[in-house]
């Protein structure tokens, strides 16, 4: 990879002014960002590192109940730190294989928004709100497309706040070499509704699959969509697995994760 | 380039590291602490895998600046000082868990990790610990039989496969 600079503040504010300088470009785990590098498809001036902020470290409860997550925080982290909400721990604990989810961190995955990732399904499915340095942004104006997201250049996301819902699950087909998600689906059961987002399928990346949620909101089990699949258009194909395979999966996987949320 | 210090098999050492200096060069090409092996450098096959402050890491997905002031264990750091193996390392040994051998320091550094937090684990969660780590010799079974014997566990059953 070429050379850059390094700076590893201790503050969000020193972070923030850090990429300030143009071609800066933020590092969080480094799981992704380092082998894109690697590869060249990125060459950053600056890398400034948000591993040494404190403030962005660890798990706390909301006086709303909700999960606060520092932006800082690794996968490890989160799946042995979230038991509030087991759906959320159970799909960081599936991520890439152990020494990358003690590294990787959730607020890295976010701002990538790599569209076979696992957290944008747990966020959206979660109406999470993602809290940078500069405001706050609700989950479904979050993402917008394959690595694509509300994030303005240079803005940090600090912290990401989940409503706990009632029962959740999170199922994944694993492409067998990569270890990504083919597809995964996140089931939310709240009071007032379910929600359902589903990662790897689409060509425009995260997406919440409404007429399930509707079905599933009057009842939830996996009878109530039964036969029930997303049309195949707009689905990726690629030598993994066709339209037609994903939306299938989809279905598949939806009633597994109902089922297993109970 | 700048100068990282870090503490490294419990000894302080430091060099010069540029900004993309990787903590696996750093730790081959400077300290010439050679054991950690770069397999494919695109954070898949784990030969790489280190402890850094207590945690197993892969070494060519981690930047050496990142491990300022951090305590990095490596595969030089498991034997006695005499050279006598630990527990892990001569079960390998006696199991068979190794054949050409490349894999080997990262499939230790996992084990390691593996049962400081977990003790006594199962044949299924050994499997599940090492799914970053890639063997293309010994088709696993050894390697998973080593580490329940090291773990104190009777792998008389399990077939040498």
């Amino acid at each position: 990879m070429y050379n850059f600079d390094f700076e590893k503040p201790s503050t969000i504010a020193d972070a923030v002014s850090a990429l300030g300088t143009e071609d800066a470009q933020a590092l969080a785990g480094g799981q992704t960002l380092l082998p894109t590098m690697k590869q060249r498809l990125a060459s950053p001036s600056k890398l400034v590192s948000l591993n040494g902020i404190a403030e962005m470290q660890g798990i706390c409860t909301g006086d709303d109940g909700a999960l606060c997550i520092g932006g800082a925080t690794t996968h490890a982290d989160v799946a042995a730190g979230a038991g509030a909400y087991p759906g959320l721990a159970g799909l960081a604990a599936g991520i890439g294989d152990p020494a990358v989810r003690a590294r990787g961190t959730i607020g890295g995955s976010l701002a990538n928004n790599d569209p076979s990732a696992c957290y944008p399904a747990g966020a959206l499915a979660s109406g999470a709100t993602l809290v940078t340095n500069a405001r706050e942004i609700a989950a479904d104006d979050y993402f917008q497309g394959m690595f694509t997201t509300a994030l303005d250049e240079g803005e940090i996301l600090t912290e990401v706040r989940f409503p706990v819902p009632e029962a959740s699950n999170y199922q994944k087909f694993e492409q067998p070499a990569s270890r990504f998600a083919l597809v995964g689906v996140f089931v939310a059961k709240f009071a007032d509704g379910v929600r359902v987002a589903v990662t790897g399928a689409s060509e425009e990346g995260v997406f919440r699959w409404t007429e399930a949620e509707t079905a599933l909101s009057g009842n939830f089990s996996a009878e109530a969509i039964a036969d029930m699949a997303p049309g195949s258009d707009g689905m990726i194909s690629d030598l993994h697995g066709t339209a037609a395979y994903r939306a299938h999966l989809v279905g598949v996987l939806t009633r597994r994760a109902v089922t297993a949320a109970g | 380039m700048s100068q990282v210090t870090m503490t490294v098999n419990g000894k302080e050492m430091s060099g010069a590291a540029e900004g993309r200096t990787l903590l696996s060069q750093f730790l081959r090409e400077t300290l010439g602490l050679t054991g950690t092996h770069v397999g494919c450098d695109t954070s898949q096959c784990g030969a790489c895998v280190v402890h850094v402050d207590g945690v197993a890491i892969k070494a060519c997905t981690m930047l050496a600046l990142e491990a300022e002031g951090a305590s990095v264990d490596t595969i030089e750091g498991q034997a006695a000082p005499d050279g006598t193996l630990n527990a892990l390392q001569q079960a390998f040994q006696d199991h068979h868990g190794l054949q050409c051998g490349f894999c080997t320091p990262g499939m230790i550094m996992s084990a390691a990790d593996l049962l400081k937090n977990n003790p006594q684990p199962t044949e299924a969660e050994v499997r599940h610990h090492l799914e970053g780590n890639i063997c293309r010799c010994t088709g696993y079974h050894n390697i998973v039989k080593a580490i329940l014997a090291a773990s104190g566990q009777d792998v008389s059953s399990i077939a040498a496969e």
